[in-house]
């Protein structure tokens, strides 16, 4: 089951930036590429907790700002030598409204 | 045979065509009244553009003339508008005569130029561009000499306008309110290209400006107002942001409208007796705004009235611009997302850009630009979804490279003949290479000395020296320059000296130029060029966040758990007991775990949360503090001793100096961070001899040192000049600044500079040159009237909002 919550505009994301969304199980980041893609994903790195919301955003990736580890944002796959993954979440647009699958949020605390 | 009673309001392009498509099927069913605002039957509205330009005369875009509505028995009324619609008694009125009866209604009636409703919209000389009243308003206008026109939107009708209206004499400045042109059908790569086309031409193009109001002198357009205080003076204002479907008749009648006028599959409205066709329309929540749907509508139109049953589906539409020499076309979803990829090929020298965006070995979307001669093979691969994956190597070079061998670049140059031009700036051949070659010049530096090739722009470099590897066989190695990272083959050295003799203003214009290979940079280069295009064209280039560490991009030093750190500026390591108070109220409003004194003479509060960085700095500010860039690529801090005030042994006052310092430099960023020190005599208690730059006084004066360091370097300064008067220790200082500012490398010390361009070279140009000093310090005044801002007061008042969660959620919600 998904349920879509209205979680703030587009234009409230810098283009290639990213905002946080505070949850009771920590925070999930919000990015939003130079095309206007919008992902969401875990604001941790695997790392060491590196807050990836910090990151510079390039194409549909982000680089951690602690220690500059990529991350694909389609798939939250670590690029390059490094190895680790963030979970994502689905997110969607909708007449300049980023949308975002609470159902699946609230999966992570089962998970 | 009785004849149906058709009525059709509007002579569009859309209704054009369904008549033909209806006369075509049943050539003499159909007693046929045409009604239209305008006084004059169907013609080509697309090519009023040509029209505009001069390229085409009106009487060539007509598509149906006098003879042709008296062939087929259409009864015109031209020049009269519509009025009513009455449903119950199957009538239509216009504005004269009696009410026409119909059996069936078709409403065409197009769309209408959206408006801004700006202060002064209603001015004389204030012109939307849709019909033949608009382009001879247009025209009438520039053929005042010396006129002027402003063109407010950036999309394909204001760039039509704009180009036409340039071609009739009239100075144009285009005003866009997005950040690049076309933005709903070209990325920010063509978008740039197409800028540069226009501004080539000599059209001016403004981005991301805002339009506030427009100024009108006795009741006729005098010059827009941008939100920003920018007065463009101007004779006629063309307003081309968008249209708005015309339903206002259809909404009186009762039909169901939305955006347009509801119709299903069969282009039937709410009542089965009246169609609509063309931009009037909303189909599937869908409304339309170019003329190959609108043709299909047409045929459609045509079949449901004569009885048949046909269903119109939308197709892929792909645009192009009717502006001559302004070569591009887009189609598809452009939007880079999950499973799709691009292909992105780029040649900087032709002004070429072309992108094919990829989905399941799909075409979905395509951006082109420069060369747009294969888009229609694209487009048909993309509309007939084929499966690429069997040409997906040589796919961007379109059918004529489908089944051959990959090029080989170097056979490629074998293959040129001795006349072909290498060096477009110098007019150097591959013959005249040859040549110096075969006379000794082994090596690229040999033959930019004896031909100047690639000695200007130095985009041909890699060309040069792909002729001197044919020549010269394996005696060559082509040198591999380090390049800045993954995205491109050149070096900083390059991209710096291409970003200023190229006068490249924008990272889109880095990325086209010099043919980045990724879309749009990564972490690496990004932060590199921003700073390169803030240093070289500190008013033309505006700084991007987005392009910034995070330290840089939220004016503090980023913590391993996430937080921050505070380092308010105390010039000169100087501070009062007010500044300490309020540093300590500070720390106890915020819980300030760590209060840190550190050794560049400041205090650092660590382990801010990222909300409250704007709050925090608005109690510092409040007191008199503004942000220490403690984490920023550019000037750090200036240490002194007490100097000759206090001190038994001090020759000159070395605070003070140290204060003036800080005062000039602060704000501005550079290559690295830039560190300094006075210390008031030989002693030097400031630690001067191994800072970026230091001064150690003296009783005859200043002595200057530079390129020292203490972090994982240790290295003492090398003296650069003793100077006599503090005046000309802080000119020599900015120099000195301002040419590594200029100069150097990205993340290069200036040690590691100097090293590399020789302290003899420096010495030239700050001490030796007296007028290339006075320049230097002018161009950092200059970039310091932008950057020397405090960042916290600005960040503070007006973006405090983006230092919160975007939302704070409950989940419990969803459970
Ligand atoms: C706060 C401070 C330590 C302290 O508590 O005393 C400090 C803290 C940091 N230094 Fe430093 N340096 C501090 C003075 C120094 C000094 C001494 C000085 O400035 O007099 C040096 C040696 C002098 C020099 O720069 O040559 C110094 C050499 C470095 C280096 C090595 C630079 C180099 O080119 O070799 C780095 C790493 C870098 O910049 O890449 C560094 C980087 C850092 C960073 C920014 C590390 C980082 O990227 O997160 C630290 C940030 C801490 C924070 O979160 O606030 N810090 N650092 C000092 C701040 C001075 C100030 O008031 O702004
Ligand atoms: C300058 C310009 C350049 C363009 N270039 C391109 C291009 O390159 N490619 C492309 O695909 N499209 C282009 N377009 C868009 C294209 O022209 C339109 O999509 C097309 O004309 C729409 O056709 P239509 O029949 O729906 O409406 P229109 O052609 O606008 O016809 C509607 C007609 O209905 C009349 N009307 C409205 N209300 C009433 C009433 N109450 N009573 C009587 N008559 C009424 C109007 O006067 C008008 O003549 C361009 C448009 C313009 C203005
Ligand atoms: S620099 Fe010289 S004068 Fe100044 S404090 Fe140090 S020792 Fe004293
Ligand atoms: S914490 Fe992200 S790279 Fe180290």
């Amino acid at each position: 089951m998904t349920t879509w919550i209205d979680i703030g505009a587009l234009d409230d994301i810098p283009n290639r930036g990213a905002r946080v969304v505070k949850t009771a199980l920590g925070c999930v980041a919000i990015f939003r590429t130079g095309e206007d893609q919008v992902f969401a994903l875990q604001d941790r790195c695997p790392h060491k907790g590196g807050p990836l919301s910090e990151g510079i955003v390039h194409g549909a990736s982000v680089t951690c700002p602690l220690h500059n580890w990529v991350f694909s944002l389609e798939t939250g796959l670590a690029q390059g030598p490094d190895e680790g993954s963030v979970p994502t979440y689905p997110t969607r647009i909708e007449q300049g409204r980023i949308l975002l699958d609470a159902a699946q949020l609230a999966n992570r605390s089962a998970a | 045979m009785n004849r149906k009673k058709l009525v059709v309001i509007g002579a569009g392009m859309a209704s054009g065509r369904a008549l033909e498509h209806l006369f075509a099927a049943e050539p003499h069913g159909w007693d046929v009244t045409l009604f239209n605002a305008e006084p004059r039957g169907n013609y080509n509205r697309i090519m009023l553009s040509p029209v505009l330009s001069g390229e085409k005369a009106f009487p060539e875009i007509v598509t149906h003339d006098d003879a042709w509505y008296e062939e087929h028995g259409v009864t015109c009324r031209f020049g009269e508008k519509v009025t009513k619609i009455d449903r119950a008694e199957k009538t239509v009125s216009g504005e004269e005569g009696e009410p026409v009866a119909y059996d069936k209604l078709l409403v065409a009636t197009g769309s209408n130029p959206f408006i801004i409703p700006l202060p002064g919209h209603d001015l004389d000389g204030v012109i939307a561009y849709r019909d033949l009243e608009d382009t001879n308003a247009m025209i009438d206008a520039a053929a005042a000499p010396g006129s002027k026109a402003v063109v407010i939107g950036g999309g394909l009708l204001g760039l039509e306008a704009a180009a036409g209206l340039k071609l009739r004499g009239m100075d144009v400045t285009v005003v866009h309110l997005m950040g690049h042109l076309m933005e709903r059908q070209l990325d920010e790569a063509a978008g740039y290209l197409l800028r540069k086309a226009l501004l080539d031409r000599g059209i001016k193009v403004m981005c991301s400006a805002n339009s506030k109001q427009i100024i009108g002198v006795d009741g006729k357009v005098k010059a827009l107002m941008l939100e920003d205080g920018t007065e463009l003076p101007c004779d006629i204002l063309v307003m081309a942001v968008g249209i708005r479907p015309n339903t206002g008749l259809a909404a009186e009648a009762g039909l169901a409208t939305g955006r347009g006028i509801h119709v299903d599959d069969h282009m039937l409205t709410s009542d089965p007796d009246v169609l609509a066709v063309g931009e009037c329309v909303e189909h599937n929540g869908a409304v339309f705004g170019l003329v190959a749907p609108l043709y299909d509508q047409a045929k459609v139109v045509a079949q449901t009235l004569i009885g048949e049953t046909a269903h119109f589906v939308p197709k892929e539409v792909s645009t192009k611009l009717k502006v001559t020499g302004c070569d591009l076309f887009s189609a598809g979803d452009f939007e880079a997302g999950e499973d799709r990829e691009d292909i992105v090929f780029r040649d900087p020298g032709r002004g070429v850009y072309k992108r094919l965006i990829l989905k399941d070995n799909r075409i979905i979307g395509a951006v082109m630009y420069g060369d747009t001669a294969d888009s229609s093979w694209f487009f048909g691969l993309m509309k007939d979804e084929q499966d690429i994956s069997e040409m997906r190597e040589t796919l961007i070079f379109g059918p004529a490279y489908q089944g051959g061998e990959p090029l080989d670049p170097m056979a490629a140059v074998a293959a040129l003949p001795a006349d072909a031009e290498i060096c477009g700036c110098n007019g150097v051949s591959k013959g005249d290479i040859v040549a110096a070659i075969e006379g000794g010049a082994l090596d690229l530096a040999a033959v930019r000395a004896k031909t100047k090739a690639s000695g200007s722009c130095g985009t041909c470099t890699g060309l040069v020296e792909q002729v001197l590897g044919v020549t010269l066989g394996d005696d060559f190695v082509i040198p591999a320059a380090q390049s800045i990272c993954g995205c491109t083959e050149h070096s900083h050295e390059d991209v710096r000296r291409l970003i200023k003799s190229q006068e490249l203003k924008s990272q889109a214009a880095v990325w086209q130029e010099l043919g980045w290979k990724s879309k749009d940079g990564c972490h690496v280069c990004r932060p590199a060029i921003n700073y390169y295009l803030l240093a070289d064209w500190p008013l033309e280039y505006r700084d991007d966040p987005q392009s910034r560490f995070i330290n840089e991009r939220k004016h503090a030093n980023i913590q391993k758990d996430g937080t921050f750190s505070v380092v308010p500026r105390m010039f000169g390591g100087m501070t009062t007991s007010d500044e300490l108070r309020a540093i300590a109220d500070a720390a106890d409003k915020y819980n300030v775990p760590t209060i840190h004194v550190t050794g560049g003479q400041r205090i650092d509060l660590l382990g801010v949360k990222g909300e409250d960085l704007p709050a925090i700095w608005a109690d510092l500010n409040r007191a008199g503090m503004v942000s220490g860039h403690a984490y920023s690529k550019g000037l750090r801090t200036v240490k002194t001793c007490v100097g000759k005030e206090h001190c038994r042994f001090g020759t000159q006052d070395s605070s003070g100096l140290g204060i003036k310092l800080e005062q000039k430099l602060w704000g501005a960023w550079s290559p690295h961070k830039f560190k300094l020190a006075v210390s008031g005599c030989p002693r030097n208690c400031a630690e001067a001899t191994c800072k970026d730059l230091g001064v150690v006084c003296v009783d005859s004066g200043y002595q200057i040192g530079v390129g020292g360091a203490a972090g994982m370097d240790l290295r003492e300064t090398d003296a650069l000049a003793q100077v006599p008067t503090e005046a000309e220790a802080i000119d020599v200082t900015v120099a000195f600044y301002q040419l590594y500012r200029e100069n150097a490398k990205y993340l290069d010390r200036p040690y590691k500079w100097i090293a590399k361009v020789g302290l003899d070279w420096v010495k030239k140009r700050v001490i030796d040159d007296l007028e290339n000093r006075k320049a230097l310090i002018e161009r950092f005044e200059l970039s310091q009237t932008i950057y020397q801002k405090d960042p916290w007061a600005e960040h503070a008042s007006e973006r405090a909002d983006a230092y919160q969660p975007l939302a704070s959620l409950n989940l419990q919600a969803a459970e």
